[in-house]
């Protein structure tokens, strides 16, 4: 397979339609992650993008670094694009305001212009008759022998130096994120203590129990119809938005200021 | 087919993403267009790999890859930083040191 790929002449009818069919799919779904609303659209188009890309590299002979553009683009770093989406919220839609005039217009503009003047350099430029990695690989016995052979070798000091990077990533990923606490986590024995001396050693009744829904925020009824404060999370309570049945929120404006139950 | 066609596939990347760089609010998403601009020279490098005949190019795109991989995570580590205190992922929200 290693030979068939890397020994193939450079413009075989094969590639060439492997290319025709890949290289509009890469730029179409390029094109959609400017233009989906939705960063996680965005995440998704990224992703057809950098799999197009790795059926790329190994049409030309990077059959290890077209696996690895899959486990470490698709596979890790659009899990975590896709984690800190989760994190930042799915729903945050980009504005499309514009803050500076014009910004879009002058954005599209220097772009299609570096485009331009890439493609006219590269349409001036001779190049050789593309002799393929074949010749490379078989020189060390083998495409990952090569490319061992490259990066232990001759560029072993580089590997170093991007390994270092890697571990000053991690260890200033792991400070930014990190967040001091304000109090003093309290140990499990104080909680038990606090809550057999509190005013509910029990647990708290769990919601919507015999009321008409079973939602979180549909609070339980007591024994005489009434709604119970205590099933239904604090936070809930805080935002207001606990459902109350018709009947029982006809009582709670009777007995407005009761105690809560 | 001239291999040549993956060097104009690989500008043509860059350029779009450059003008999501551009254009785009979400950092995120800003973020994922630099990740578009890295993968095309990557492919540039793979298809001089492949021109040149030597594996250099492989290996160079290797570093870029690993090096992307250190920058996303930093990157992505800054935007919840910043998430936390301003409760937004815009690249037009902060604007403390703003006049």
């Amino acid at each position: 397979m290693i030979e068939l790929l890397s020994t193939a002449p450079p413009t075989s009818t094969g590639e060439a339609v492997a290319f025709w069919v890949l290289a509009p799919i890469a730029v179409i779904a390029a094109v959609m992650i400017l233009l989906s609303r939705k960063a996680v659209h965005s995440a998704l188009w990224m992703a057809t993008t950098m799999i197009v890309l790795a059926v790329l590299f190994i049409m030309q002979g990077g059959i290890f670094l077209g696996v690895v553009q899959v486990v470490v683009y698709t596979g890790a770093v659009m899990m975590l694009f896709l984690f800190v989406l989760m994190l930042v919220g799915v729903d945050a839609s980009d504005s499309f305001v514009e803050t500076l005039r014009a910004q879009r217009v002058a954005g599209i503009l220097l772009a299609l212009g570096l485009g331009g003047m890439l493609v006219a350099a590269i349409s001036r430029a001779a190049f050789p008759a593309a002799p393929g990695v074949g010749a490379a690989n078989d020189g060390a016995g083998g495409h990952v022998e090569a490319i061992a052979q490259a990066i232990f070798t001759r560029y072993v000091f580089t590997f170093e130096v991007v390994s270092i990077v890697l571990i000053t990533a991690a260890v200033g990923a792991m400070a930014l994120t990190h967040k001091e606490l304000l109090t003093p986590r309290k140990p499990h024995g104080q909680l038990s203590v606090e809550r057999i001396r509190g005013e509910h050693p029990t647990p708290y009744p769990s919601p919507g129990v015999y009321a008409r829904h079973n939602a979180v925020d549909t609070p339980a009824l007591l024994p005489d119809g009434s709604a119970s404060e205590a099933s239904v999370p604090d936070e809930l309570r805080r935002q207001g938005t606990v459902r109350y049945t018709e009947l029982e929120a006809a009582r709670e404006q009777e007995s407005e200021g009761g105690t809560p139950r | 087919m001239n291999p040549e066609n993956y060097l104009y596939l690989a500008t043509i990347l860059f350029a779009i993403g450059s003008v999501g760089v551009l254009v785009r609010r979400n950092a995120i998403v800003v973020f994922m267009c630099i990740e578009l601009m890295l993968n095309a020279s990557n492919l540039a490098f793979v298809s001089f790999a492949r021109l040149n005949g030597n594996i250099d190019g492989q290996v160079v795109a290797f570093f870029v890859m690993v090096v992307a991989a250190a920058e996303v995570v930093i990157g992505l580590a800054i935007i919840v930083t910043i998430f936390r205190t301003r409760r937004s992922a815009s690249v037009d929200d902060p604007n403390l040191l703003k006049l």
